[in-house]
């Protein structure tokens, strides 16, 4: 560690992953509940369980990227962070504000907007959190040395905070509500946070493979540049039947094709950058992520993504199972495999200590990216099935569901594997000392 | 390619053309919140009583389990076309009534199959639900869904 305040990531990671392990847990029970349907059905119906699956994941997504921001921003810019105050404040809120919407969840309190159920007093205590962020990295940025990652961080972070503002705008008519809504979903997940992922890729290679900074950054810009250009008129893929204007269906379908493109290139980014530099980090457990986030994003994201993004297919599968396997592969790959990444290179840091239990951790990513493709090729299944039998023959809801129980116990299944690799992963970052398996003599590089 | 292609000229094809492409997005954006409440929605008036009614499902988190128009969680049918569904997108009375009769019958407990929960809803708000789903029928949502599945 080289600031001293770059320490305050560690308490933003730790939060991180206690979030992690409730929404895997949250997302097993859910599992469950399409198995067993009368499982807790009077305490816990399902529309609770889900929420807490969903938004649990958001804010540890969330609170990984702002302790990412907190661990590179000072090593970027050659300074301590403006206030290491400000920075526990902003936590310290978000826990608040977290546990404060679990409560009310459970008993019952909730918004109806989909991702957005928070209560009016919790989403004023993310805005403010938001803003004690933005004060605090930017001050921290503007003082010092300004790179291509901290560039593109920061304006991923600005948007992204800036956007939240729709999470207030909730107009009577479904029609606009939906179209609005898009502004945080999709300008989130498919727009400013492919900056952020970008840029934590982008700082993870400069430490792992040693690459030339100007190399890097070059690629970075041009990564970015495909995502917005892509990401922007893409939320058209959304817009094709709440109400939207017919025209969406053909911006929609073009600019959403090319949202494959920003994935692809992050993908050949990391394999190129890991092929070209010549350090041998010792954390090969962050290169395994950092090069399996990429790969899976590539496939969740975009495969995945393009597999139902045309209107001709969307049309039928619009709203089935298809979409849930494409919603959990991309968010692993993208997101989640990415923030683990980085805890995987920063925690051994931040622990002032060398890389530990990087075999543990290593299975822990086979374990949850096995899990995760297991999960998705069953849902892909059963969202078939289910156009098929609902949408082309025209069978009722329900029917199509009761014939589809052997997929759902194989997605149980695989998310028993998920959660299992997660639990492994954050023994793997807190618990054990030892390597399990001791490393082999250090080849000399050489022809 | 990297004499042609330096860091910072693909910095400013990335800012450059990310304006461009806000710019077209917002314009978009404002001809179809004006296609949305001229045409798209003109079907059917959006009264006090829908409004409610979107309360009512909002309340609930209806959409957890629910979609409409396709959006929302997979775990239960589609409520985009339910009045459609159920014959009643021209008939208030008769929405009203089916809605009532099924929410009041749940939960079913029957083993084995998805249980929907009781809610605690006044007949006030019963009947401002099903205008909201009467409502959102009539939305012009370019065809979809294919059939009355849903």
């Amino acid at each position: 560690m080289k600031y001293q305040s770059q320490k305050v990531a560690y308490a933003y990671f730790l939060v991180a992953m206690a979030l992690f392990g409730i929404q895997v847990l949250g997302g097993l029970l859910a599992g469950w509940i399409y198995v067993a349907p009368n499982t807790l059905s009077e305490v816990l119906p399902f529309n609770v369980v889900r929420m807490i699956h969903t938004n649990a994941l958001i804010v540890w997504l969330l609170l990984g990227f702002f302790g990412a921001a907190y661990y590179l921003v000072p090593e970027e810019s050659e300074r301590e962070i403006f206030s290491v105050k400000l920075a526990y404040i902003q936590l310290a809120i978000l826990v608040i504000g977290t546990l404060g919407a679990v409560v009310s969840y459970l008993a019952g309190i909730h918004g109806g907007r989909e991702f957005l159920e928070q209560p009016l007093w919790v989403k004023f205590g993310i805005l403010v959190a938001a803003v004690i962020f933005l004060v605090n990295v930017s001050l921290t940025f503007l003082a010092g040395r300004k790179t291509a990652v901290t560039n593109i961080l920061m304006m991923g972070l600005w948007l992204l905070c800036l956007l939240w503002v729709f999470a207030f705008i909730n107009p009577d008519n479904l029609s606009l509500d939906k179209m609005y809504w898009w502004m945080v979903v999709h300008l989130w997940v498919e727009a400013t946070w492919e900056l952020v992922m970008a840029a934590i890729l982008g700082f993870l290679m400069l430490k792992l493979t040693g690459v030339d900074r100007e190399v890097i950054e070059k690629w970075l810009y041009v990564i970015v540049a495909t995502a917005l250009f892509s990401g922007i008129l893409g939320t058209g893929h959304h817009f094709y039947w709440i109400g939207t204007p017919g025209y969406w269906q053909w911006i929609g379908s073009i600019f959403s094709t090319f949202e494959v493109v920003p994935f692809f290139a992050m993908m050949s980014f990391a394999f190129v950058m890991v092929w070209k530099g010549r350090k041998n980090h010792p954390n090969k457990a962050a290169l395994l992520w950092s090069l399996g986030s990429s790969t899976v994003a590539f496939f969740g994201a975009g495969v995945w993504g393009f597999l139902h993004t045309l209107h001709g297919v969307n049309f039928y599968t619009h709203g089935t199972q298809i979409t849930a396997a494409h919603g959990h592969l991309a968010f692993y790959g993208a997101y989640v495999a990415l923030n683990l990444a980085m805890f995987s290179y920063a925690m051994p840091v931040l622990r002032n200590r060398a890389p530990y239990n990087q075999v543990l951790n290593m299975a822990s990513f086979w374990l949850m990216t096995g899990g995760m493709a297991f999960m998705t090729f069953t849902l892909t299944f059963a969202g078939t099935i289910q156009t098929h039998m609902q949408r082309i023959v025209g069978d009722y809801y329900m029917d199509v569901q009761d014939q589809l129980g052997l997929f759902y116990l194989m997605r149980f299944g695989s998310g028993v594997a998920v959660v299992l690799g997660a639990l492994l992963f954050i023994y793997s970052m807190l618990a054990v000392r030892r390597e399990v398996i001791k490393p082999g003599p250090v080849a000399v590089p050489g022809e | 390619m990297s004499e042609i292609l330096t860091k910072s000229r693909a910095r400013n094809v990335f800012y450059g053309g990310s304006i461009f492409f806000v710019l077209v997005f917002v314009a978009l954006t404002a001809q179809s919140h004006r296609h949305i409440t001229q045409t798209a929605t003109a079907g059917m008036e959006l009264t006090d009583e829908v409004r409610h009614g979107k309360h009512v499902w909002e309340r609930h988190s209806c959409i957890n389990c629910h979609t409409l128009h396709g959006e929302g969680a997979y775990f239960a049918p589609e409520l985009g076309n339910v009045m459609t569904r159920w014959g009643a997108a021209e008939d208030p009375e008769l929405a009203y009534e089916i809605l009532d009769g099924w929410m009041k019958a749940q939960p079913s407990g029957i083993e084995g199959r998805r249980q929907m929960p009781f809610f605690e809803i006044t007949d006030e708000e019963m009947r401002a639900l099903a205008e909201f789903l009467r409502w959102a029928d009539q939305t012009d949502t370019q065809g979809w869904p294919p059939n009355d599945a849903g």
